[in-house]
């Protein structure tokens, strides 16, 4: 290899402290090897701070260096071993702050396991005093890498088989109020929801199994209206039952009641923890289930962009690990999304292959291998009036949400699904014409409504509810300015 | 009441000349038209009877509503359906499917049987009204 030494390897290795740069882990004549996973950090290094001594440190905090020199490396072919920090460039437009690209040998690794994956990137290095803040934008996965992982026991493609519905979005409404409704009155607007058009309902993050509903009850009932549903249209219908509970067993427990009530899909938390994921992702595959992600909690580490981690790493993991839904923007609702950042987690969830794309914040031609497809999700704030919008900026396999937008409705919550479905198949059936949707979408939701009053109410009810703020998390690469 | 499988059914029935845009905007993209029918509308009923081979190497919507209208008239009491099949690696499965053709505009509907189990959990049954007659003599 072509190594070039800071040090003699008997001056590396005198006991003491000596700068990580100096340790091995600064290697700006490396070259990346297929094999390796590559990881992108954002850093910001205290006043002072080389900023490639900076990014040292954090390619030997996540992987073999401790604080001083340790003779027992010797006793490994410790290069191997290193993070290799191989390049930094300045963020452009910020003081300060710099991209570091650090190579980790694949045998750093446990196959299959997003947790040890998490724990070897982010486990340690978020905190190290030498830095003012640290973020993790990308990592590329080898495709060696990627076929240790089952991925999403079900995928866009099969999940239409088993629904039946294809050549348009799926449509949901998560059940509102998430919080105090009996278990029967839930079930009520379950069933309004699906008899009026919607694919799918949902369970919110926080319901499980509160003193006002228990989780049993709220099985039975929610159960009772999918099925009378799928009696009233002749279509599959279907209910994300939330299984997040305090321990595995009682997510087993209620994915079992799930699966012998005939359910086709459940639920989980992102807050439940990589190893819980994959662990109810392995109990789907088994039993023929979709599984569904809320990403409950991500924000609190996503959308800061000098700290955290970003958005489309928790998108590869999630793929890794393997569910089968998870939320992921909506660009024109009431949450966080730039349309480019956005573009770049559909695209890490859907595409067999997704290459470098700064513009949309992808740092690294990422390979899916066979992994199967996940489909995303859009939720929060939406409504029929933004149909071509929805379909524009998320194409047309993702779930798109209205809770609100279903539930609101001044003539309920049946006509409120209609209103959401029609103007769905009116914008598919203009795209498909080969209508510019983005110009013409309002006409023809407007020529659609002239055939469903329930449209006709909504466009009214809602027609001036925008969520018009700027973007936090935007692309730092980007063809013209986007608010900042 | 009417069944509301396949991708158009909320809105009005489709004209002749708007099924030829689908299947113009389905060929556009070198899928292939597959026509099927029946008369059981249970949504777990997969395989639909299939009218011919999947169209692979028709680049010309006419085709396939010569196609469609030769099934209306030989079955004019089923459900007729259009679908456009990707054969490209990761998908291989359906772009789009859409019903264009009904035997009544006022189907008799899906009967949900329940059978009672332990703790109130019900065995649900679906059960298409119009399944009570041999297949052939339904919709008349």
């Amino acid at each position: 290899m072509n190594e070039v030494k800071a040090r003699s390897e008997k001056e590396r290795y005198k006991p003491g402290v000596i700068p990580y740069k100096e340790m091995g882990y600064w290697r700006p004549e490396y070259e990346p090897a297929d094999t390796d996973l590559i990881a992108c950090f954002r850093i910001t290094p205290q006043e002072g701070v080389d900023p490639e001594e900076a990014a040292a440190a954090v390619a030997g905090e996540s992987s073999t260096a401790t604080w001083t020199v340790v003779w027992t490396d010797r006793l490994t072919d410790y290069d191997r071993y290193r993070g290799k920090c191989y390049h930094i460039e300045p963020v452009p437009g910020k003081e300060n702050q710099y991209f570091a690209y650090i190579a980790y040998d694949i045998d750093l690794f446990e196959p299959g396991s997003v947790v040890n994956c998490a724990a070897s990137i982010i486990g340690n290095v978020f905190g190290f005093k030498p830095l003012k803040a640290l973020r993790l934008e990308d990592i590329r996965f080898p495709e060696a890498y990627v076929r240790t992982f089952d991925g999403p026991p079900t995928g866009i493609v099969i999940e239409r088989e088993r629904l039946d519905k294809f050549g348009r979005p799926l449509l949901g409404a998560t059940v509102k109020p998430k919080l105090g409704l009996s278990a029967r009155n839930y079930g009520r607007v379950v069933y309004e929801a699906l008899k009026g058009g919607l694919d799918f309902t949902k369970d919110d993050e926080n319901i499980n199994s509160q003193p006002f509903m228990h989780w049993r009850d709220r099985w039975l009932y929610v159960m009772e209206a999918v099925n009378k549903a799928q009696a009233m249209t002749g279509e599959v219908k279907g209910h994300y039952l939330n299984v997040t509970a305090a321990t595995m067993e009682e997510m087993y427990e209620r994915a079992e009641f799930a699966k012998e009530l005939g359910s086709v899909i459940i639920m989980i938390d992102l807050v439940i923890g990589w190893t819980a994921i994959q662990s109810m992702a392995k109990w789907c595959r088994k039993n023929d289930m979709i599984l569904h992600l809320h990403r409950a909690g991500h924000s609190t580490y996503t959308r800061q962009k000098d700290h955290g981690v970003s958005f489309r790493v928790i998108a590869k993991w999630a793929r890794l690990a393997g569910v089968d839904h998870v939320h992921a923007g909506t660009v024109v609702g009431k949450l966080e999304g730039d349309p480019y950042t956005v573009r770049g987690f559909y695209d890490v969830l859907r595409e067999d292959f997704v290459p470098k794309n700064l513009q949309h914040g992808i740092f690294f031609d990422q390979p899916w291998g066979s992994l199967r497809k996940v489909m995303p999700v859009a939720s929060g704030g939406i409504h029929a009036g933004q149909m071509h919008q929805l379909l524009h900026y998320l194409g047309e396999d993702v779930v798109l949400q209205f809770g609100g937008g279903t539930i609101g409705h001044p003539m309920g919550i049946a006509a409120g699904a209609t209103a959401n479905r029609v103007a769905l198949e009116a914008m598919i059936k203009a795209r498909n014409e080969g209508k510019d949707i983005m110009a013409e979408g309002p006409e023809i939701l407007e020529k659609a409504a002239k055939h469903c009053l329930p449209l006709r109410q909504a466009l009214e009810t809602w027609k001036d509810v925008t969520f018009d703020y700027a973007s936090t998390d935007t692309p730092d690469f980007v063809p013209t300015a986007t608010p900042v | 009441m009417r069944i509301t499988q396949g991708t158009f059914s909320f809105l009005p029935d489709f004209t002749d000349e708007e099924i030829a845009a689908q299947i113009r905007y389905c060929m556009d993209r070198g899928w292939a038209m597959n026509i099927e029918f029946t008369d059981d509308i249970h949504p777990r009923n997969t395989y639909w009877e299939m009218w011919g081979l999947p169209m692979f190497d028709v680049d010309d919507p006419a085709t396939v509503m010569y196609e469609l209208n030769e099934c209306r008239k030989a079955y004019p009491n089923c459900y007729i359906r259009l679908s456009a099949y990707d054969n490209r690696k990761g998908w291989e499965s359906l772009r789009l499917s859409f019903i264009v053709h009904r035997p009544t505009d006022d189907d008799p509907g899906i009967r949900l049987e329940r059978t009672e189990g332990w703790s109130r959990t019900q065995r649900y049954k679906l059960y298409p009204y119009a399944t009570d007659k041999p297949q052939g003599e339904r919709y008349r």
